[in-house]
């Protein structure tokens, strides 16, 4: 079984969870995800490291509650534990060789950029990184980004906190005022990410993004996680999740993240009356 | 004097109309009297040429001459010395081909029911629940087997029957393989197939789940990890696409998906389970084989009002098993043959509407001996669909290919082999199942991990 170390919550929708998991702690590098299931009816949800322990021998993961399955998972406490958790997973991020990198964030997807700005900052390219949340509640590893960025800008959509505006107006301030980055690294929302290849096209920058559609075994069986990439079929789970952001088929992979909306909210307010019910 | 009856004791299934709205097993085995009827039509041939005909060498006129004189627990006895699942085998090993196919009996009239019998004496045991298991005297030698699937598991069960300490590493979180992802619960009931697994634990066999091998530890690994011989029955898990326009759009799946979704992750119990699974009303099944057919009666069962299989050959050439073709035209699948499609048409917000197809017709016989089927130009028409399950095949995961240098594989991804005992060009690793040769069925992957478990037991003890 999978031990939940440590439980921490970022913001109230936001949880981090350190998981007992020395094999895969072992093996993770940055741009790896993992899958879970919480428990035996459980589905297969994939979420990316968020970090790695090689020491201790454990695996960082920090999720959004939006449905069922990351709401029964925020339900769990430390020392209790997970029914799967299987990985590392997908092909790790390439970020040798680079000079100036813009590292974006939206929203939890800072929690994936973390990583990768982390390892960067550690490979000695120049880091600024850019982290977006729609108010201040929802901010999330600022001091962490912080840390191991040249220059760390959190803009928030309504202002509240630091820079008011999206994350795309912050990297063309940027690129603006002079900064030549040889690379873009994007996460977040789909249309987020988007919008900073629509950016980062108009530039020229190569970007890189990370695509984190509905998967169930994470290993090329089932090919749900398929998307188009220059125009070619790609599975996300063993040819990504890293792509080139100016090659992904946004619109299409948005279409197919919708493909269980239906499922997924009557999941979720099943669940929710079901737990009414109990109290 | 043997019953001479010309056919097999009839077994009952589930009608039709009523198996067709649920997930049970349609066909219900025999009853002892059945069982013992149908054993006396065995004429107990000296050369047993149903013996022949079955890759893991069941002891057949022995096994069904228990069950005529009743003791079917010594017949079980006897199948389980050389079958490691003997329940799996008797639902779903194509007998026709096999043991059936070699039956005398068959001659004139059906061949004796030997794999009715098989599975009568199997399940028969598993109601008894009476402990079976002979725990070997331990040799202390470790060896891996990667893949939980029939060709792993019964490598496993020969080793473990040999005294070594089998370690099984299966990627998903529930050992099985096709057995628990691919065949729907009516032909295969999954508690079944875990009473089998607990019965290889029982003999001392220890299965890893969550075990990605080539992703959390590599073959080499395990060889230096103290494993000293590898067996590889990882399986033909990677989904063909048909490569057509459309493929990608919202109620699209590969057989893979729609079949683990409701298999493995149970979406037919959604909600109570959380994977779910979209069905629609029109469905088409692309392919002609047993996958396509699973997927055709699991959508029907889930509610679909109209399921089609599409192939574009004749009905005479689909790979199917005639057992499933029979049962699928039963509970009211459509055969819409000579019919293959061109592209997938989806509406602005990305769903499927509906599916073009050309008609094909027969030509000359192409590299598979079979008439090559071609286009009829202009009869393109498009069929309404909401749902589209591609089901035309699967290769191997080139997962453990990318990470085990030294192994050599063949251009399509399969392992190569030297000879039928599985040796791959790495030493102390052995292949076997559809990771060898390409999607084929259970009982040849069983057959293969039987061959590798014998050989991996001389190369242990060779290299002493």
């Amino acid at each position: 079984m999978y031990k939940i170390v440590r439980k921490e919550t970022l913001n109230p929708s936001v949880t981090l969870m350190e998981i007992e998991a020395p094999m895969i702690a072992k093996k993770a590098q940055p741009g790896q995800f993992i899958i879970l299931r919480v428990h035996e009816n459980g589905e297969r949800i994939p979420l990316t490291v968020a970090d790695y322990d090689r020491e201790k021998g454990t695996v960082t993961i920090i999720f959004q509650i939006v449905g069922k399955t990351t709401q029964r998972l925020n339900e769990l406490e430390e020392g209790e534990c997970l029914q799967d958790f299987v990985g590392p997973l997908g092909v790790a991020s390439h970020l040798a060789g680079y000079q100036k990198v813009a590292v974006i964030g939206g929203g939890l997807g800072t929690a994936i950029a973390y990583p990768q700005a982390k390892e960067l900052h550690r490979l000695g390219a120049q880091v600024h990184s850019i982290a977006g949340f729609r108010n201040k509640d929802l901010i999330i590893l600022e001091k962490e980004l912080t840390a191991c960025s040249d220059r760390c800008v959190i803009a928030t959509d309504d202002g509240s906190n630091g820079t008011k505006g999206f994350v795309t107006n912050v990297l063309e301030g940027l690129i603006q005022e002079g900064n030549q980055y040889d690379l873009v690294i994007a996460i977040g929302p789909l249309v987020m990410m988007k919008a900073v290849c629509d950016v980062t096209k108009k530039y020229d920058i190569k970007t890189i993004v990370s695509m984190n559609p509905i998967m169930i075994d994470g290993t090329g069986m089932c090919g749900g996680c398929r998307l188009t990439v220059g125009g070619e079929t790609k599975f996300a789970c063993v040819d990504g999740p890293d792509f080139d952001g100016h090659q992904v088929d946004f619109d299409e992979a948005i279409r197919r993240s919708r493909m269980f909306q239906e499922e997924e909210k009557f999941a979720r307010e099943a669940d929710c009356r079901l737990m009414k019910k109990g109290e | 004097m043997p019953n001479m009856s010309l056919k097999k004791v009839s077994m009952p299934e589930q009608e039709p109309q009523v198996r067709n709205k649920n997930f049970e097993e349609v066909a219900l085995g025999y009853t002892p009297e059945m069982a013992m009827e149908e054993a006396t039509r065995c004429l107990h041939c000296k050369n047993a040429p149903c013996v022949n005909g079955c890759p893991v060498n069941v002891q057949i006129p022995d096994f069904i001459a228990k069950i005529a004189e009743g003791d079917f627990d010594a017949a079980y006895d006897v199948i389980a010395q050389t079958n490691s699942l003997p329940a799996v085998c008797g639902r779903v090993c194509p007998q026709e081909n096999q043991c059936e196919g070699k039956c005398v009996r068959g001659i004139k009239g059906e061949p004796v029911g030997i794999g009715r019998l098989e599975r009568f004496a199997a399940d028969y045991r598993m109601k008894q629940g009476k402990e079976t298991v002979q725990k070997s005297e331990p040799n202390g030698i470790k060896v891996a087997v990667v893949g939980g699937g029939p060709a792993g598991l019964t490598c496993a069960g020969d080793l473990a029957k040999l005294g070594y300490e089998v370690t099984v590493f299966e990627a998903f979180h529930t050992p099985g393989g096709v057995l628990m992802y691919g065949i729907p619960e009516f032909r295969l009931p999954k508690e079944i197939v875990q009473k089998e697994i607990n019965a290889l634990k029982k003999l001392g066999v220890t299965i890893q789940t969550n075990m990605v091998v080539g992703k959390v530890v590599s073959v080499d690994e395990l060889l230096e990890d103290g494993f000293r011989a590898v067996f590889i029955g990882s399986g033909a898990g990677l989904p063909s696409f048909m490569k057509m326009e459309g493929e990608n759009l919202n109620g699209v799946y590969s057989a893979n998906e729609f079949l683990t979704r409701i298999n493995l992750m149970k979406a037919y119990r959604f909600p109570e389970t959380d994977t779910p699974v979209k069905i629609g009303n029109k469905v088409a099944i692309v392919g002609g084989g047993n996958v396509a057919m699973d997927a055709a009666r699991s959508a029907k069962r889930l509610g679909a009002e109209e399921v089609s299989i599409v192939y574009r050959r004749s009905e005479e050439e689909m790979p199917a098993r005639l057992e499933e073709v029979h049962h699928a035209k039963e509970e009211g699948i459509q055969f819409k043959m000579l019919t293959n499609p061109v592209r997938i048409l989806g509406d602005e917000n990305g769903w499927v509407t509906g599916m073009e197809c050309v008609k094909m017709e027969l030509g000359e016989p192409d590299a598979s001996g079979r008439r090559r089927p071609v286009p009829v130009k202009g009869s393109e028409e498009v069929l309404p669909m909401d749902t589209v399950v591609i089901a035309i095949g699967q290769t191997p995961n080139p997962l453990i290919k990318a990470t085990t240098p030294g192994l050599e594989t063949q251009t399509w991804g399969g392992i190569v082999v030297k000879d039928e005992a599985g040796q791959t060009s790495k030493k102390g690793v052995y292949a076997g199942g559809d990771v060898v040769t390409g999607a084929a069925t259970v009982i040849l992957a069983m057959g293969a991990g039987k061959n590798a478990a014998a050989a991996m037991d001389a190369y242990i003890r060779g290299n002493q």
